[in-house]
């Protein structure tokens, strides 16, 4: 038997090349393979590829799906998010915990079935969701979750508790998924029709320089929310010295809230692989990775079918579009459970069967990137409007949206609202005008750019979603009148504080802080100077910390004291004395009361 | 080396070579910048934050940020000195650190911040976190409630011992240093004269039978606070 399992983990490092920078593909095949990585064979894998037990350690407990602890032959998943919450994912919760007979974190013998919770899987327009293995299942019910149970207690099967695909693509052959695109606005950039190839024939036609001057002429920004303008990125990698340059999609999109890179790649994959070429032909790469999260492995089959015709056809391979010397090929690669890897540094370090730590900066991708090849990293969206750059002109895109931000944007929109789904719009659109669309007619709050973003209240409807006023990725969260926005901010915090990836001190201890305080201040233990303490905590955070997840952390509450500061205001203790705002005498007595059966006078007065 | 580039720390004029780091051309004039991770046999790991400076108005870490011509670095201003307590505040209450039992006192690099900072308790609540102590090795023995993960110890085993004995764990909140075995130090090729075991800079790698050897008034920082080396070659 020993020999067997040992035998089993040969072959997988052996079907990677024993390859250490492949350790994140091995990991996810031992992961398969076993239900874990069992911590005794760590050290075969170790042997297999040449390091060290402890950075296969090291690796497997970086990653949320990959695990040392046996799991289940099945894994069920079920979004915490704060939009699944609103929408009963705690009722589910109760339906699969009881049918099961487990709580979650635990594996039920009848059926070998492990119940977790996972952060937003970019499902929010049909919350609750879950993963099934990688199954997903949408609009959940506790009846649902029963039967869910019951089914694959009958047969391990999870393909077989989907019934009935959603639209598009999803019922494709090989995504076959009850999953909804819900495009409830299309413009003409991105969810618009396209000829295959057309992009990229204009493109090859022209010199990499001018292919990079039609981006700037076009002052195309990166779409994953930062906004920084493409046509320099890419030309300060295709000038940085190196023998081999990489492209790289970043379709790790784990930002709370946001899915529009779900419906891209579920509907148009052409015209984010013809986006890559045409980066691969401006930067002279000749390796693209699209580095998709473990949360949509469902598509993955689908989109290696799409790379493959697209070889066929002449679009990937060598002497691309018959133009000489212009070789570029694509892979995927594929994450496993990170939110901090859609940091362009950390997706690097993955790409590379690292932890996904971020990196410290200088050396920026475009020196030293993947494998220390000069590299561009490009939101999803990006790629797209790169492609329709192309083939539609400059000029054309300029004219788009508005003077500083040209354009469409998708957004993502999800929480208490009629039509939650992806609306792609013009760059300028008011929050608003978005409310009207989407029929959130009584929306209070409306959190712009997901988790990291900011929470805006209705005086601030009438700004304009664009990069000089609210700049976004694309999440978009509604909150009705009667959701508890404390309880929101504390969502958030819960999310970064697991998935910093701990590196930074400011990050990995500052964010456990604020939310401590945070949730005493919720409970009416506070005064006013623990909003001054959450005011400058939170501004040391942001600005100590190493990468975006720390600078962007304390956003929920940051902007919730600025524009939502009558919550905190309201839950303050009234009387008392400023010494030690947040001591609770009846709580701090309570173990020793319990212990000698007695109850303190002092503390009932 | 190229030409040396000037720019200037709280408006003092500072040399560096190109690529130097702030921290590096910073201590060359005399200039200490607090630091906990960086280590001078190391390579720069910027991790703990101790050393952020504001350059050109922008946080960044002095150990890793290269000094560029002509930049306005503020070092010593009540707006970076706060940053600074804040994050040694944080370093405090995020373990178990017991200072005045500690066998490092006296020669503690935390604990000697924390003086030199003027910090007499964290502003911070304690999350006085459940952590072990590995005691397997007879000669070792690591003590986690006192580490600060400042990974000395992964790059000192990697890079100068070509061991590999230390490495982190976990993320978030859950990070930690595990040792390149199932669970004791015992189990690795850890020598107690291995480069690992010196760097650290608390008590939470420490050589066995060896504690409280200097008797007080003889310690590292016993009488000149932690940086007083670094700026006493100004005096000059």
């Amino acid at each position: 038997m020993n020999r067997n399992r040992e035998q089993i983990i040969r072959e997988i490092c052996r079907e990677h090349g024993r390859d250490r920078r492949r350790l994140l593909d091995i990991l996810r095949a031992v992961q398969q393979a076993f239900g874990c990585v069992p911590s005794d064979l760590m050290p075969s894998i170790a042997a297999e590829i040449g390091t060290h037990r402890v950075e296969v350690e090291s690796v497997v407990s970086f990653y949320a799906f990959l695990s040392s602890r046996p799991k289940g032959k099945v894994v069920i998943r079920l979004c915490n998010d704060v939009i699944d919450e609103m929408m009963g994912a705690q009722r589910v919760a109760r339906a699969f915990a009881e049918e099961l007979g487990i709580e979650f974190g635990q594996t039920a013998p009848e059926g070998d079935i492990t119940l977790e919770w996972t952060p937003c899987i970019g499902m929010s327009d049909q919350a609750p969701a879950a993963m099934v293995n990688d199954v997903i299942v949408t609009e959940l019910t506790g009846d649902k979750a029963r039967e869910i149970v019951r089914s694959l207690r009958k047969k391990i099967e999870p393909e077989s508790l989907v019934h009935g695909y959603g639209d598009g693509n999803n019922a494709h052959p090989l995504i076959q998924a009850m999953v909804h695109n819900n495009i409830r606005r299309r413009d003409q950039v991105v969810l618009a029709p396209m000829v295959e190839g057309e992009a990229l024939r204009r493109a090859v036609a022209m010199t990499p320089a001018e292919v990079i001057r039609d981006l700037n002429t076009a002052r195309l920004r990166g779409r994953g929310g930062a906004g920084f303008p493409t046509g320099m990125k890419w030309n300060f990698t295709r000038r940085a010295a190196g023998e081999q340059r990489c492209i790289v999609c970043n379709a790790d999109e784990g930002e709370p809230g946001t899915f529009k890179d779900r419906v891209i790649l579920t509907e148009c994959p052409d015209l984010v692989f013809e986006g890559m070429a045409i980066g691969g032909y401006a930067i002279g790469a000749s390796e693209g990775i699209l580095y998709l999260r473990a949360e949509y492995a469902y598509l993955r089959r689908f989109l290696e079918s799409v790379l493959q015709a697209r070889r066929e056809r002449g679009l990937l391979g060598r002497s691309i579009c018959g133009k000489d010397g212009f070789d570029f090929d694509i892979r995927i690669q594929m994450g496993a459970g990170a939110y901090i890897c859609g940091e362009e540094t950390a997706l690097i370090n993955s790409c590379e069967g690292e932890r996904g730590d971020p990196r410290n900066r200088p050396p920026f991708p475009a020196e030293k990137g993947y494998l220390g090849r000069p590299t561009a990293v490009n939101n999803v969206e990006t790629f797209c409007c790169v492609a329709r750059i192309l083939e539609k002109g400059p000029g054309w895109f300029a004219e788009i949206g508005s003077r500083g931000s040209p354009g469409t944007k998708l957004l993502s929109v999800s929480g208490d609202c009629k039509a939650p789904g992806v609306y792609e719009v013009p760059f300028g659109i008011s929050v608003r005008q978005l409310l009207d669309m989407a029929g959130a007619t009584d929306a209070a709050a409306v959190q712009v750019g997901g988790a990291s973003g900011q929470m805006i209240g209705p005086p601030d409807f009438d700004r304009t979603i664009c990069y000089d006023d609210l700049a976004t990725g694309g999440s978009i969260m509604v909150f009705g009148p009667e959701r508890d926005l404390l309880w929101v901010v504390d969502k958030f915090m819960e999310f970064f504080i697991e998935e910093s990836c701990g590196y930074c001190t400011p990050c990995r201890v500052g964010n456990v802080l604020l939310r401590r305080r945070l949730n005493e201040v919720r409970q009416g233990l506070g005064t006013a100077a623990d909003l001054q303490y959450l005011q400058e905590l939170g501004t040391t955070v942001k600005a100590a910390s190493r990468c975006g997840l720390g600078q962007t952390s304390p956003n929920p509450i940051l902007t919730t004291l600025k524009n939502f500061r009558h919550l905190y205001e309201a839950k303050l203790k009234k009387a008392g004395d400023d010494l030690l705002p947040t001591f609770d005498l009846r709580s701090a007595l309570a173990a020793a009361e319990r212990l000698t059966g007695r109850s303190s006078v002092h503390a009932h007065d | 080396m190229g030409d040396k580039i000037t720019f200037t720390i709280d408006g003092r004029e500072i040399s560096a070579e190109p690529g130097e780091t702030i921290l590096v051309a910073a201590e060359r004039a005399g200039v200490y910048i607090p630091r906990l991770c960086a280590h001078p046999d190391l390579k720069p790991h910027g991790s703990c934050r101790v050393c952020t400076v504001l350059m050109n108005g922008r946080p960044q870490a002095a150990c890793t940020q290269p000094a560029a011509a002509g930049a306005v670095v503020e070092n010593a201003t009540k707006q970076v000195q706060e940053i600074r307590k804040q994050i040694i505040e944080m370093l405090f209450v995020e373990g178990n650190h017991y200072c005045m039992f500690c066998e490092k006192s006296g020669n503690c690099e935390l604990q000697a911040l924390a003086y030199r900072f003027g910090i007499t308790v964290p502003r911070h609540p304690y999350m006085f976190p459940s952590r072990d102590v590995d005691a397997t090795h007879p000669e070792i023995f690591i003590d986690r409630n006192r580490c600060v993960l400042c990974g000395r110890c992964v790059r000192a085993s990697r890079d100068i011992d070509g061991k590999n004995v230390f490495q982190f764990v976990g993320r978030g909140p859950h990070k930690r240093i595990a040792v390149n075995a199932e669970a004791n130090l015992a189990d690795t090729d850890a020598a107690v004269t291995d480069k690992a075991i010196q760097v650290c800079p608390v008590g939470a790698i420490l050589r066995k039978r060896v504690g409280y050897r200097l008797p007080i008034g003889q310690r590292a920082y016993d009488t000149r606070p932690i940086g007083a080396d670094i700026e006493q070659s100004t005096a000059r």
